[in-house]
Formats: structure tokens, C-alpha cells, sequence
């Protein structure tokens, strides 16, 4: 791999401007509760509300891998800009939790506002002067609003609705619409949670009630207004969408265990198997097995992929660890097998409830010797549905285990979403003899690459014919899967597999590229890094620095990634890892002398990416390059579409 | 009739058709000469052949290690998966998931099974996972030469100059499966052909995990007269519980039932066990308890019992319980695997 940055440091990041400014749609909201505490219908009530208003918007769960106690954060943005990155820098603290108050306190930006509950133990309205400061007698107005009902549950289901009033405060001082709350109650407690949302919606209107009478007509910074931008979208989290795009994509077995932030996507494509996938007569076209690690579950789906079946697994880190030795052999037996990396920070444990992008070089290389694999890389939850689906038909056509690297941050968090379109594609089976194909064949070698494109033609267990059987296996084999230790037969094989995984290149999802007309910078980025960049290109922008930008969607990268750097002097190479993954990996692999026009840019909090990470030190760098009058390693030649009047977009 | 050009009839569902031999032979075996999986070998053709299995519809799995090696060895016609050290019985679920219709058979060794894979094994055991699964158990491993496997005896010597004794106890598979679940369990020696023959046509009809441990002797690291593993100890010390028949269920059965001794098992597909008591006449091999207290009580006697040990025939077994449709999910067509654009919409609806 090459070595790492050899361009000047860049300084750290910089907080983005003050949000002290009145604005209209430009809305961030943290709240800070404790962990089991039922906060998490109320934040996805007032995302409800705000996309109930037109209003584009997103939400982020910052949790702790804890079942009840310990503290956790959503954050909320709205944005008239259809901006739904991670912002830091929020205009409306809400503190439910006193562990934490004081320390969310410190960090708000001046000109917020903070809401906090009036009977935390110690005061903490003097810690700040230059926001401003509401206590709000929480307690009080949810007693009121849901009087003791005799119920021996009553005490919980208080501690639980207490969070309904800060939407009603919150709805208050940003201007959401009571009407809207309401609707975004409904649609939280539907059906048999009718009467609960009732309870909820009494908590909301006494919060907004309490706001309106102390709060008066006081005017507050941020204000939302109705639009029109959310009209018939949907508000989804990536693991749900991953899940339909494995049921819709016709999977027919997936295997798992249970692991974050992958679990929820297991479970919610087998409660969509269960919907859809079953006869008149409750007799199932899927098998779904929770298997005893993540050992099994790789397992069975080889050995599923290998009989016939289009065969999925979900995991994260940890659980590709274990998984390595078997997608090892699938790739050299050649066994379609598709696995979702849902990835989360560190080893072990880690940070098991945090984001990160830390698996994607190792997804590649996965395995024992020579190992390539593609890999999906959806940048938003639709993705997520076609790539999911895409995979499969990838992992059967080419007969190689095939990733999807989604992320903690787009299969967690709730994002809204054009509908996804109904798949109409035939599924792809790939290159399958049968019975018939093999008498008129005459029989086949299962390694033999007839075509010249490097995929050689399998057949299934059960295939009645005396030349559909061969023996798959770890160990060398020749053209007829024979063992072998030739030295000859090994190497040609591998050259072949290397040959099949560039027919595969050439058909895996293009990169997305946006050209700006004039710009010497480019952006690479990828995964759940998009909407940050998308951000951070406006940002640039308007600081002077227009920046062309290319998204990469699938490993090893296509032809026009290199075309891409070409165009550029620099290019920012932006990634949720410490070591920049992908940027080595271009570095080693992109045609042309093109290795230093890319600089590392990451970010590895855990927490998901803003445009601020992304702005901050492209800017540095881009001073530094300007005051250090660094020329770049080969001048471009000048853009012949140079002189247009916008950015030009393309997905190549 | 020369051996080539002999035939087998293979029964498949309602059908009836002929296979040459050679669709249940395989390539030469490489194991070394005396090694007691060749016999097995041999004994798992003879079984297949006399029930007309078909090899078409039939999957051979393995792990790695000598006894991996072998389903090279048997059924031609037959797709083979010569998988990961450990983890065949999760490449078996999996198989048998996408199509229902195979007929799975496992081989494994006493390293691959009761060392690197005893999680699986026992989770295909606690599944009721509808295979065969044979270990052809050597207590040593043989193709990394010679070391203690799990089944090795307590005290055996290594078989290198500096000769280690074995400090720790073995496991009993049986014990293991039969606690994890399994519902055909049974112990055998590769040299009792007789007995080994009619124990591999019986799991072959068995509808559920069939886990078979056989003695198979080491001649390379495992065979010394003292050697549990060995030969000449097990032939010497074999005690087999039952004289055992089988008569599967497309032949009629002829039992005599008149010395009041035989008892006889319906299998789920019509087959029938017949079973003579030869020795430890008080156990039921219907019984679960009773199975684990004979191998418990055998192993404090050093007893080497042989023999059917335990059978359920009316345990549903894992692909069953999944209530899949009738055609093998491998096999399916678009139609059957996309669900409709209306289903579609409508959980679009609710997001």
C-alpha cells in the first residue's frame, strides 16, 4: 500500500459559522434524555411533524449500547436546502437528562436555545449568558396533562410521556404546527396504540400550551415554515431498506446472528418474508435461521448459494472477522453468496452503537491469499434497497461472494426518501446448466472459462444428469475441479478469477459523478459520507473553492474514478476511518501516475460526518497549497467545458 | 453381466430407474493402505446401492482432515463439498435449506467433530438436521501426523519419540449428540461390516439427524495393540448390543417374532430396525435416558458398545419445520420469489 499523506498537515477542523443568525428552515434540534426512557417516539414525532410540514429533514440516533440508564442524543435537522448530513452545531438544546446538561450546555452555539427540565438537582441557568435559557417544570405539566390513572403502570408510562411535552416546547418555539405534532403522534401510535396516543398528544398541547403563555411572542432564531418539498416520500432507516431490497430481490435464504447495528435488518426482512413470501397455504418460499454465530450463518448461506438458493447474510465487523475463512473458499470454489456489513466502530466490542466506515478495505480484500471481492456501496437508504437486491444478482452471475458496505448511520437512523421503484429486472441467475443444457453440451468442466469472460458455467446438486456432478473444494483444482497441485493449474486459475472479477468491474454501479465547470479540486467520497459532501460542495463553493465530486459506488473502483483524478489537480479522498482505507486503496490500484493528487480526509468519532469535517481541512489545505505555492504533481489541461454557467452532473 | 456394465436400481420418489455401478463409486482413495475409512468407504456404497439411493439427488459434505478426504471416494454421480475444517454441519443446513428434496450426507473425522467443530455439531444435533452424519473416529488427527484429537484415549502416548501421554479426557460424540438432540444415534467399528452395513442403510431412511461415531483405526499413528482406536483392541473388546436388521419400506418385512427377544422400530418412512438384544438387554433405544446411562455406565466398565444406542422417529426434523413449499427453493421462479408490486406498495405506504 502506499505510503500516507506526503502533502503539508492539515490543521484541525473549524467550527462552522454561528447559527446566532435568524433563519427560516435551517433548523438543528439535539436532545439529550437517558436511555430507555421512551424519548425515542417523541424525536420521531417531531421528524414526523416537520416532514408533515413539506419540510426536508433527517434524524440521528446517538446511542449508547446500553438497554436503559445511560445517556443518549437525537439529533434533528431541517433544512429548506434538503440538506440531511449530521450537523454539530445546533440551535435548540433539549436536556431531559441531568448527567449530561450541563456538558450539552457547554458545547451549544451562542444564540441557542436550551430547554431544560426545572427540577434538575443543581442550577445550571447560569452557565451560559449568551443563550438562551428555558426551564420548563416538565414534571408538573405532564401530571397535569396525564392525571394518575389508577393503573399499576402508571408511573412508567408517565416517565415515558414526560417527553412528549418538550415536542410541544419545542413545536412552540420553532414554529411546528400543533396540527403537525398531532399527525406525528398518530402516525407513532397507530391501531391498538390509539388511546396511548391520546395520553401523548394532551402531553404535546400542555408543553405548547406552557411555551405559548411564558414564552408570549418572543421571537426565536430558528423558525420553520410549511413547504412542499416532502410530498409523497417515505421516511425510512437503510437496515429496512436493505431488507426489502433482499426480499424483493428475491433472496430466498438468509442467515444471521444477532449483532448491532445489523440486527434490525435481519429482523425486518424476515418480518416482510413472513408478509409476502408465503402461499395461500402458510408454506414459505424463504428460509430465515438465526444461527449460532457468525461462523454458521456464512455457512449456511455458502452452502445454500452453492445449492441453488439466493443466499443473503447481515453482519458488521466482528462478524466478517469470523466469516473471513468462508468467504475465502467461496471465492476460490466460486459460491455466490451475498453478505451485508453494516458497519460500527473498532474491535470486539468497540463502539458497537457508533458509525464508521473502518471494514471497507477489508471487505475488499476478505479471505486467505489472493482475495477480491466487489463491494457495494450505497450512499443513501434507496440505495441501500437497489444495491441489496443488485448483489444478489451480482453474487449469481459472477459466482463470488459480493458486499453491500452499508453503516451504522444510513441503516440506523430514519432518513426521508424518494419511494423506492419497484423492481422489474428478471432476476439474474447467472451461467446454470441443467439436464438439458448438458446433454446437448455434452458435459462441462466447472472451471473452464468457455466464454473467455472468465465465469464458468456451475450446475446444482439435483441436477439428473451423469455430468452435472463435480466436487467443490478449498484445495487446487484444475478445469474439471480435480485436485491439483500443478503449479500451472493454481496460477492459471487465479489469473482467471482475477480476469472474472474485471467482467465483473465493468458491470458493478457506476461511480456518481459531478463535474463543476473550472474546478482544479475534486471530492471522493462514499457510503453514508454523501450527504455531507453534497453539503460541503455548496460550502466550498461559496468560500471560493468550487470542487467537483465523485462518489464511488462499488469496489474495485470502475475506469472512470481514474478519469475522474485526471481532471484534477487534488483531490479530497473523505472517509469515515482513521487511515483513509479507500485512499490507499486507489493510490495502489488507479491507472496513471495519479497516487499524489489524493489527500486522506477523515473523520473517526463515531459520530456521523458534517460538512464542517469535510470543509475545515479542505480549506487548510487548499491555504496551505496556496501559501506554500505547491504546484500540483501534473498540471491538468484545461477543462474544454470550463466555461459553463453550472455544475454539470452525471452518473457515469 | 461384467462389473461395468452392471446396474443399480435407484428409486426416486415414485420413479424407478438403473444407474451404472459406477454412479456409486468414486476416484481411488489416497488414504494410506488399512486405513479404516476406506472400509467405511466401501460399507456406505454397499448401503447406498441396496437401497437405491439416488445419487443424483444426493449431496456429499465434508470438513477437512483424512476422513474429508473420502467423499472423492464415493457416489460419482453425486455433487461433493469438501467444506472447512469444522463447519461441514453449517454448509449441510444450508444445502438442505435450498433444496429440501437432498438426500445429505456428512462426513467428518473425531478432530474435524469433537474438536474444531463440536459447536456446529451439536447445533445440527439440537436442529434435528435431516442428514447423515458419519464420524470415522480415529482419536488423532492424520494429516498434520498424529496429534491428540478430543475422542483420544486418556493416557494414550503420542505416537513420537518423545511419546506424551494424553493428560486429558476424551469426549463420547454419542453422549454429545444424543444430549444436543440428535434423533438416530449410533455407535460402530469399521471392521464389523456386517453391523456398520445395516446401521448406514437405517440412517440413510432416517428422516432427522442420523450421526453414526465409528471406530475407524489409524494404521499411520492410532493402531498399537493398548490403542482404543485400533484394530486389534476393538475387534478384540466390540460388544455389540443388537443382531441388527433393516428391511426398508418398499420391501416386505418377515420378522419372526417368536423367541420374544426381537423388537422391532417403525421408521418414518416405513422402514423397519429389527433389533435382538445381545448384550445390555434392559436398554430401550427409544429411550433417551436409558441411552445415556448405558454409555456413561459402558465407559466406567471400558466397555466398547457397539450398536444402535438411539432412535426417534417421530421428531420433526429442521427443514421440515420450516414449512417450505414443495419445490426446492433453488428451483424457483421469479414469480415465486418477487412478491408482487401491489405487496410492494403497500409497505411502501407505511413508511
Amino acid at each position: 500500500m502506499a505510503s500516507v499523506t506526503t502533502a503539508p498537515p492539515a490543521p484541525s477542523a473549524r467550527r462552522e459559522g454561528s447559527t446566532a443568525s435568524r433563519s427560516v428552515n435551517d433548523l438543528a434540534i439535539r436532545v439529550g434524555t437517558v436511555n430507555g426512557s421512551g424519548s425515542q417516539s417523541s424525536n420521531l414525532v417531531l421528524l414526523r411533524a416537520l416532514n408533515h410540514m413539506g419540510i426536508p429533514c433527517s434524524g440521528k440516533n446517538i446511542f449508547p449500547s446500553n438497554i436503559e440508564g445511560l445517556p443518549t442524543w437525537f439529533h434533528l435537522r431541517a433544512s429548506a436546502r434538503g440538506y440531511v448530513a449530521h450537523r454539530q452545531d445546533v440551535s435548540i438544546l433539549v436536556c431531559m437528562n441531568e448527567q449530561t446538561a450541563a456538558d450539552d450546555i457547554r458545547r451549544v452555539a451562542p444564540g441557542a436555545v436550551v430547554i431544560y427540565r426545572d427540577d434538575f438537582k443543581e442550577d445550571v441557568s447560569g452557565l451560559r449568558d449568551d443563550v438562551r435559557m428555558i426551564a420548563v417544570p416538565f414534571q408538573k405539566l405532564v401530571e397535569e396533562a396525564y392525571p394518575n390513572d389508577g393503573t399499576k403502570s402508571y408511573r412508567e408510562t408517565l416517565r415515558k410521556v414526560i417527553n412528549m411535552v418538550y415536542v410541544g416546547v419545542v413545536a412552540y418555539v420553532t414554529g411546528i404546527e400543533l396540527e403537525a405534532v398531532e399527525h406525528g403522534i398518530r402516525r407513532e401510535f397507530p391501531g391498538r396504540k390509539a388511546k396511548a396516543g391520546e395520553v401523548n398528544i394532551r402531553a404535546a398541547q400542555a408543553g405548547f400550551g406552557w411555551a405559548a403563555e411564558h414564552l408570549g411572542s418572543e421571537p426565536f432564531a430558528c423558525r420553520v415554515e410549511r413547504m412542499d418539498a416532502t410530498l409523497g416520500q417515505i421516511l425510512v432507516d437503510g437496515n429496512r431498506a436493505s431488507a426489502l431490497g433482499a426480499v424483493f430481490g428475491g433472496a430466498s435464504v438468509m442467515t444471521w446472528y444477532p449483532i448491532t447495528p445489523s440486527s434490525s435488518l435481519a429482523e425486518a426482512a424476515e418480518e416482510y418474508f413472513k408478509r409476502t413470501r408465503e402461499n395461500g397455504d402458510g408454506r414459505k418460499t424463504f428460509a430465515v435461521v438465526q444461527a449460532e454465530d457468525e461462523l454458521a450463518a456464512i455457512g449456511m448461506a455458502v452452502g445454500a448459494g452453492w445449492a441453488g438458493a439466493r443466499a443473503i447474510t447481515a453482519t458488521s465487523g466482528p462478524g466478517i472477522s469470523l466469516m473471513t475463512e468462508f468467504v475465502g473458499l467461496a471465492y476460490f470454489a466460486e459460491i455466490p453468496v451475498t453478505i451485508i456489513d453494516v458497519q460500527r466502530m473498532g474491535p470486539s466490542t468497540g463502539l458497537p452503537t457508533r458509525t464508521s466506515q473502518g471494514d471497507i478495505l477489508k471487505l475488499h480484500l476478505l479471505g486467505h491469499g489472493d482475495c477480491r471481492h466487489p463491494v457495494l456501496i450505497p450512499g443513501s437508504v434507496k440505495e441501500c434497497f437497489e444495491l441489496t437486491g443488485e448483489a444478489i444478482d451480482l453474487a449469481q452471475r459472477f459466482q463470488t461472494p459480493v458486499f453491500v458496505a452499508t453503516d451504522l448511520d444510513l441503516g440506523m437512523n430514519l432518513w426521508l426518501s424518494e419511494p423506492f421503484p419497484y423492481p422489474t429486472r428478471p432476476l439474474q441467475r447467472g451461467k446454470v446448466l441443467d439436464a438439458v443444457d448438458l446433454q446437448r453440451r455434452g458435459g462441462f468442466g466447472r472451471y473452464r472459462d468457455v466464454d473467455g469472460d472468465g465465469v464458468c458455467y456451475r450446475t446444482l446438486p439435483g441436477t439428473e444428469h451423469p455430468a452435472a456432478a463435480y466436487f467443490t473444494r478449498g484445495t487446487g483444482h484444475n478445469e474439471s475441479s480435480g485436485y491439483s497441485e500443478r503449479p500451472e493449474d493454481w496460477r492459471r486459475n487465479l489469473d482467471r478469477l482475477t480476469r472474472k472479477l474485471e467482467t465483473a468491474r465493468a458491470e458493478l454501479p457506476r461511480p456518481v459523478i459531478a463535474i463543476e465547470p473550472g474546478a482544479k479540486v475534486g471530492l471522493i467520497a462514499y457510503g453514508s459520507t454523501d450527504p455531507a459532501a453534497i453539503e460541503a460542495r455548496d460550502l466550498l463553493r461559496a468560500a471560493g473553492v468550487p470542487v467537483s465530486y465523485c462518489r464511488i459506488r462499488a469496489l474495485p473502483a470502475a475506469d472512470s474514478v481514474a478519469e475522474f483524478v485526471s481532471k484534477c489537480d487534488r483531490v479530497y479522498v473523505i472517509e469515515q476511518n482513521r487511515d483513509g482505507q479507500l485512499c490507499m486503496l486507489l493510490r495502489a490500484t488507479l491507472e496513471g501516475s495519479l497516487d499524489d493528487r489524493l489527500f486522506s480526509i477523515t473523520h473517526y468519532n463515531g459520530i456521523p460526518i458534517a460538512a464542517g469535517d469535510i470543509v475545515g481541512p479542505v480549506l487548510d489545505w487548499e491555504r496551505n497549497f496556496q501559501e506554500h505555492h505547491i504546484p500540483s504533481a501534473q498540471p491538468s489541461p484545461p477543462d474544454p467545458r470550463g466555461n459553463g454557467e453550472g455544475p454539470v452532473v452525471s452518473t457515469e | 453381466m461384467s462389473r461395468a456394465e452392471a446396474t443399480v436400481p435407484v428409486h426416486a420418489g415414485d420413479r424407478t430407474f438403473e444407474l451404472p455401478l459406477l454412479a456409486f463409486q468414486g476416484s481411488p482413495s489416497t488414504l494410506c493402505k488399512g486405513c479404516g475409512h476406506n472400509s467405511i468407504t466401501s460399507a456406505l456404497i454397499d448401503a447406498c446401492k441396496s437401497l437405491g439411493i439416488n445419487p443424483y439427488s444426493t449431496v456429499k459434505l465434508s470438513g477437512i482432515g483424512c476422513s474429508s478426504k473420502t467423499p472423492a471416494y464415493f457416489l460419482n454421480y453425486s455433487h461433493g463439498f469438501n467444506a472447512l475444517h469444522g463447519r461441514m454441519p453449517s454448509v449441510a443446513t444450508g444445502a438442505a435449506l435450498a433444496n429440501a428434496r437432498l438426500t445429505v450426507v456428512g462426513i467428518s473425522g473425531d478432530g474435524d467433530t469433537a474438536n474444531i467443530g463440536l459447536g456446529q455439531f451439536k447445533h445440527a444435533c439440537r436442529r434435528n438436521l435431516p442428514m447423515v452424519y458419519l464420524v470415522e473416529d480415529n482419536g488423532c488427527y492424520g494429516l498434520t501426523k498424529g496429534q491428540f484429537s478430543a475422542t483420544a484415549d486418556l493416557g494414550a502416548p503420542l505416537r513420537r519419540a518423545s511419546g506424551e501421554r494424553n493428560t486429558t479426557a476424551p469426549l463420547d460424540l454419542c453422549l454429545e449428540a444424543i444430549a444436543a438432540g440428535a434423533s438416530f444415534v449410533a455407535r460402530s467399528f469399521a471392521g464389523d461390516r456386517k453391523q456398520l452395513g445395516t446401521l448406514l442403510r437405517a440412517a440413510l431412511a432416517h428422516r432427522g439427524m442420523a450421526f453414526l461415531d465409528i471406530i475407524s483405526p489409524c494404521v499411520t499413528f492410532n493402531d498399537f495393540p493398548e490403542s482404543h482406536k485400533g484394530w486389534d483392541w476393538a475387534k478384540a473388546h466390540e460388544e455389540p448390543l443388537q443382531e441388527l436388521g433393516f428391511v426398508p419400506h418398499f420391501e416386505p418385512i418377515e420378522v419372526e417374532q417368536v423367541e420374544g427377544e426381537a423388537t422391532r422400530v417403525r421408521m418414518h418412512d416405513g422402514s423397519w430396525i429389527t433389533l435382538r438384544a445381545l448384550s445390555h438387554a434392559e436398554h430401550d433405544v427409544t429411550d433417551r435416558a436409558s441411552a445415556l446411562r448405558l454409555l456413561l455406565e459402558s465407559r466406567e466398565a471400558d466397555e466398547f458398545v457397539t450398536g444402535l444406542l438411539y432412535l426417534d422417529s417421530d421428531r420433526p426434523d429442521f427443514v421440515t419445520e420450516q414449512d417450505l413449499v414443495d419445490r426446492p427453493l433453488a428451483l424457483l421462479d421469479d414469480e415465486s420469489l418477487r412478491p408482487s408490486r401491489e405487496a410492494f406498495e403497500a409497505i411502501l405506504a407505511e413508511l
